[in-house]
């Protein structure tokens, strides 16, 4: 049985993983190397780095530090942050990525998910969306709002929309990145999850605001989402508490969420 | 010296990333010269089966590879494409492939799961074969895809798995091995049967 998926995300910032709240007032966790590391052998499913700044600073991606992270990683790899066309893509993955994450490019030019689709495959590109819940309109008619540019733009798309648009253009996963929730620790945005992963036939990822085992297991329980993100409760110092991979994923099965095995001695085999 | 051919699409520095950890003696190879060389060699592969026989193709890989591999038994590992270009026809694209092994390659039903197919998964090891050794009857594995390979010859079926339906998600015929799922992105149990692939080609 395909088992749901614990990804652990870095928000880096200049080398360093950086922790923030409602997308703001960043704060400096640790080497990005060495926490990717620590989090691999602690037996994560999967690892999503964006370089946040890249596209507001108007820069390429920090390919050393991509580099730096697949020699130690050998779960899947995805990277996003300032992200503009096939070439920058390539060298994401040559660099030792699986995956590209587009976000604010992809809103500017949907037709970057076709072209990357079809040049690397569906698998490799994952549409990662800000959602932002605002007054339905004719417009927004889910009433969540796609925002860009480290939400800081709104765009007038509404979110369920661009989710299905993303599948159309090829899109091999969609993100859904919660504002409102994002670093607060409060549980993830159940609602917008669930729409999205009922919009679309391709695995959704739900992100943004998980604080503790429970909002996890609500994730997948409450929504048909195949993966969910967690960030805070790994490595956030601003968390009172940290959890290790394993503790939450005994919460899984304790809530009947098939997981991956955690193995005994996995530096070992 | 195992060859990992790297070819445009393909992910070839991850499986060089996963050699180097275990300390195998492996190079990026895209001439037929340096297929030539290798002891052993290391099909990866992300994307679409199209694009990697037009790779192959491009860079003059298929004689040399089907030389060393049909002809001489040079130890072989496919990784995902690497596993469906070994058969003749993929549904994708309606490409045309290696035809090394009978059989096709198929789309999995959207009607009954989300596809991709994309996370770990178990598999189910239904013969012994060296290249297991030191694993358990099942393990978890990660995949990444849309197509699974539908073998004529139910002999080579080396391990299966669920999604939707039963699949063929590994294969092993002499000195070929190939596995649908990425060994080289599924943690320590997946660096395990890197190494064992490696140990048969005396690495």
């Amino acid at each position: 049985m395909l088992t749901k998926r614990l990804i652990a995300c870095f928000d880096i910032k200049n080398g360093m993983v950086t922790k923030a709240h409602k997308f703001q007032d960043n704060i400096n966790v640790g080497r990005a190397e060495d926490i990717a590391c620590k989090i691999y052998q602690d037996q994560i499913d999967e690892i999503i780095f964006y370089d946040i700044t890249a596209s507001s600073e108007k820069r390429k991606i920090d390919i050393e530090t991509v580099k730096n992270v697949a020699k130690h990683v050998f779960v899947p790899f995805t990277v996003g942050g300032g992200i503009k066309n096939l070439e920058n893509m390539y060298e994401v993955l040559k660099a030792g990525a699986e995956k590209i994450s587009v976000d604010s490019m992809a809103v500017r030019n949907p037709e970057i998910i076709r072209e990357g689709a079809k040049a690397f495959g569906s698998q490799c590109i994952v549409l990662s969306m800000q959602v932002k819940r605002v007054e339905k309109t004719d417009k927004i008619p889910s009433g969540y709002e796609i925002m860009i540019d480290g939400a800081r733009v709104a765009t007038g798309m509404d979110a369920v929309e661009w989710a299905k648009r993303g599948e159309e253009l090829g899109a091999g996963e969609i993100c859904v990145n919660s504002i409102d929730r994002d670093g607060t620790h409060a549980g993830y945005d159940i609602e917008i999850t669930s729409m999205i992963s009922n919009a679309v036939n391709i695995p959704v990822i739900a992100s943004g605001g998980a604080g503790t085992p429970e909002h996890v297991a609500e994730a997948f329980t409450k929504t048909g989402a195949s993966a969910a993100i967690i960030s805070s409760m790994l490595y956030s110092p601003r968390l009172e508490r940290n959890y290790t991979v394993k503790e939450i994923k005994q919460k899984l099965i304790d809530c009947g969420v098939p997981v991956r095995p955690w193995i005994e001695n996995y530096n070992c085999i | 010296m195992i060859g990992i051919i790297d070819y445009k699409a393909g992910n070839a520095p991850s499986v060089l990333n996963a050699c180097k950890k275990l300390h195998i003696n492996a190079h990026l190879v895209s001439t037929p010269g340096q297929v030539e060389g290798c002891q052993g060699i290391i099909l990866p592969g992300v994307g679409s089966a199209q694009a990697t026989m037009d790779s192959l193709r491009e860079s003059g890989l298929i004689d040399v590879m089907k030389e060393k591999v049909l002809d001489r038994g040079t130890p072989f590992l496919g990784i995902c494409i690497g596993l469906q270009v070994l058969f003749e026809h993929s549904e994708e694209d309606d490409a045309e492939c290696l035809g090394w092994l009978h059989g096709e390659v198929k789309r999995f039903p959207d009607t009954e799961v989300r596809v991709p197919q994309i996370g770990w998964n178990e598999v189910k090891f239904v013969s012994e074969h060296p290249v297991l050794s030191g694993l358990n009857e099942s393990e978890y594995f990660y995949f990444v895809n849309s197509y699974y390979v539908v073998p004529n010859d139910k002999e080579v079926i080396l391990a299966k798995t669920n999604y939707g339906l039963e699949f063929c998600s590994m294969i092993a015929h002499r000195n070929i091995i190939a596995a649908q799922f990425h060994l080289e992105k599924s943690g320590a149990t997946g660096l395990r049967l890197l190494k064992n692939f490696a140990l048969r080609v005396g690495n």
